[in-house]
């Protein structure tokens, strides 16, 4: 899959320190929650840009190499809010139990879902869930799932608006998921 | 004030001659955790580079005003940077040029002796990883003993003494470093010699190092004799050198002995170990000098820069050679081991002719502390 991403950044033939340099300097300008996609030749970039995001709270989300180019996906740091409002719920675990039929809608951003997701899960981007609503199924039990349980709670609102009445927002989510993940090829 | 360069030459002289030297560390923590310039009057200070794009305003104060200050990276790019930014402050620092990759990459050759007949020894010391080779003069000819990966030091060595390189020998199949010998062996079209036992899966030609070989250099009669002593890996191979040096490769160090698993099979080798330490070695004069090809601590450099001792005095002083149980000595060996090099496997994997990585991939598979000890 193409991994759709908010900026570029084009740090490729610069040597260390300037592929962080340029990549704090993007950051400033991504709303949070917004995926940079940084495209660097210097092999020590991948473990420098880890260690940079996991200390300035950034979500490194994975590198990808293609004929020599490393292609970093890092997520500006968002706000969560410690409260969801939707009122129908499940945890990791009744998720995991469902097994193959639940109806799985991935709401993070594309990079993220690249990256590792629930096999079977369908990617649909908060961002993208408005105009992409036609291609989930009302008559089925729907599980929004994102990172923490945020954006799936503003997701599942939308979809509960919008006619589905068996919507669950998945809690917490991903970053607590013990279950099987895959990659996007 | 202006930023100046220092090479890794001038970093050595500095290790060796045990200077005072602060040094500002600007890679990430797990980085410096893991393997720093060691020097015996070091200071260290570790903050990465990508907290101090904004200014190094937040450091100032533990910087120190009457001490040399040394900023390092791993290739120097953001050393630069961050040695700019300092100078603008006023402080008068350098930056390593070509960062930890060169200090890795960096040998300096120290003599040990004059030989019999007018041969010379030379100790190749790579600082940065602790891995110590060995060049035999004499006569004309040279030949280079566990070589590391950067042959051009040794052959520019060979050329600043006008001798041609006939022989390159490995002690053993290195785990923790990439071999030079038979690279080297091929640029001076010499022979590469290695212990048949630790090359049964090579896929290229070599000499056969068999016990009691002797290996000739120069017309002055230079002897190399190859002794038998496995432990570290099955093949290991010692050298007695002009009947005064022993060459032990990764069994015994100066302070510390071989470990026998990084092949896997430290089990099977504990009890050669045993035997090559305690009734190989002892069966020979104590009054050999040994020359290992590694240090771990910068105890074992001695004030010229050296790493060498008497064997009577390792067996006075090295804990591993004064293990009577041999319960105790198998549980020395095999248990609570450090962790293992970086990339041993690829390692040797290269060293077998079995992989081909580029040049960059090889200086990455070597990044890192040396670990083939027990102490």
């Amino acid at each position: 899959m193409t991994i759709q991403t908010d900026v570029q950044l084009d740090a490729k033939g610069l040597a260390c320190p300037m592929p962080i340099v340029k990549t704090k300097k993007s950051m400033k300008d991504l709303e949070p929650g917004q995926v940079l996609e940084i495209q660097a030749t210097d092999q020590g970039s991948t473990t420098d840009l880890k260690a940079w995001a996991d200390k300035s709270g950034h979500q490194y989300l994975g590198t990808n190499e293609s004929d020599g180019v490393l292609y970093h996906y890092v997520r500006k740091a968002d706000e969560e809010k410690a409260e969801t409002s939707h009122p129908n719920t499940v945890d990791n675990k009744d998720l995991e139990s469902l097994g193959d039929d639940a109806v799985v809608i991935d709401v993070r951003e594309s990079a993220e879902y690249a990256f590792g997701h629930i096999p079977g899960a369908i990617s649909v981007p908060l961002g993208e869930l408005e105009e992409r609503m036609n291609e989930i199924d009302a008559s089925k039990d729907v599980y929004v799932v994102c990172r923490t349980g945020n954006r799936s709670d503003m997701a599942a609102q939308k979809l509960a608006e919008n006619g589905y009445d068996k919507v669950y927002n998945v809690i917490p989510g991903m970053s607590e998921w013990n279950g099987d993940t895959e990659k996007a090829k | 004030m202006a930023l100046h360069a220092m090479k890794p030459s001038e970093l050595a002289k500095k290790v060796v001659n045990k200077e005072d030297l602060f040094i500002l560390d600007v890679r990430t923590e797990d980085a410096f955790e893991d393997w720093k310039v060691e020097g015996e009057n070091f200071e260290y200070k570790n903050v990465p580079y990508f907290d101090l794009i904004d200014g190094v305003e937040d450091i100032m104060d533990d910087l120190p005003k009457d001490k040399e200050i040394l900023v390092v990276c791993a290739k120097e790019g953001s050393s630069i940077m961050v040695g700019d930014m300092l100078s603008d402050e006023g402080l008068e620092v350098s930056y390593l040029e070509g960062g930890m990759k060169a200090w890795s990459e960096h040998l300096e050759p120290v003599k040990i002796s004059d030989l019999n007949n007018g041969g010379e020894l030379y100790q190749f010391v790579r600082l940065g990883k602790g891995c110590l080779s060995y060049m035999v003069l004499s006569g004309g000819e040279a030949a280079v003993i566990d070589a590391n990966r950067m042959t051009n030091i040794y052959t520019d060595f060979a050329k600043e003494k006008g001798v041609t390189i006939n022989h390159t020998m490995d002690t053993h199949l290195h785990a923790d470093h990439i071999s030079g010998g038979r690279a080297l062996a091929e640029e001076t079209g010499g022979s590469y010699w290695l212990p048949p036992k630790d090359a049964t899966e090579v896929t290229f030609d070599y000499q056969a190092l068999e016990d009691g070989n002797t290996i000739k250099v120069g017309d002055t009669n230079i002897d190399i004799q190859a002794l038998y002593s496995p432990g570290h890996t099955i093949g290991s191979t010692s050298f007695v050198v002009d009947e005064q040096y022993l060459m032990t490769g990764d069994i015994l160090f100066i302070d510390s002995i071989g470990r026998p698993d990084l092949a896997g099979k430290a089990d099977d080798w504990v009890g050669d170990l045993r035997t090559t330490l305690y009734e190989r070695y002892q069966n020979l004069s104590e009054e050999l000098i040994v020359l290992p090809a590694h240090y771990m601590i910068l105890d074992e450099l001695n004030d010229d820069g050296s790493v060498q001792e008497k064997l009577s005095v390792l067996y006075a002083q090295n804990h591993g050679l004064n293990i009577e149980d041999e319960d105790e000595f198998r549980r020395t060996v095999t248990e609570n081991l450090p962790p293992q090099p970086n990339a041993y496997q690829e390692i040797r994997e290269t060293n077998m002719g079995q992989i081909t990585p580029d040049s960059e991939k090889k200086r990455e598979m070597e990044i890192g502390p040396n670990r083939c000890a027990v102490r």
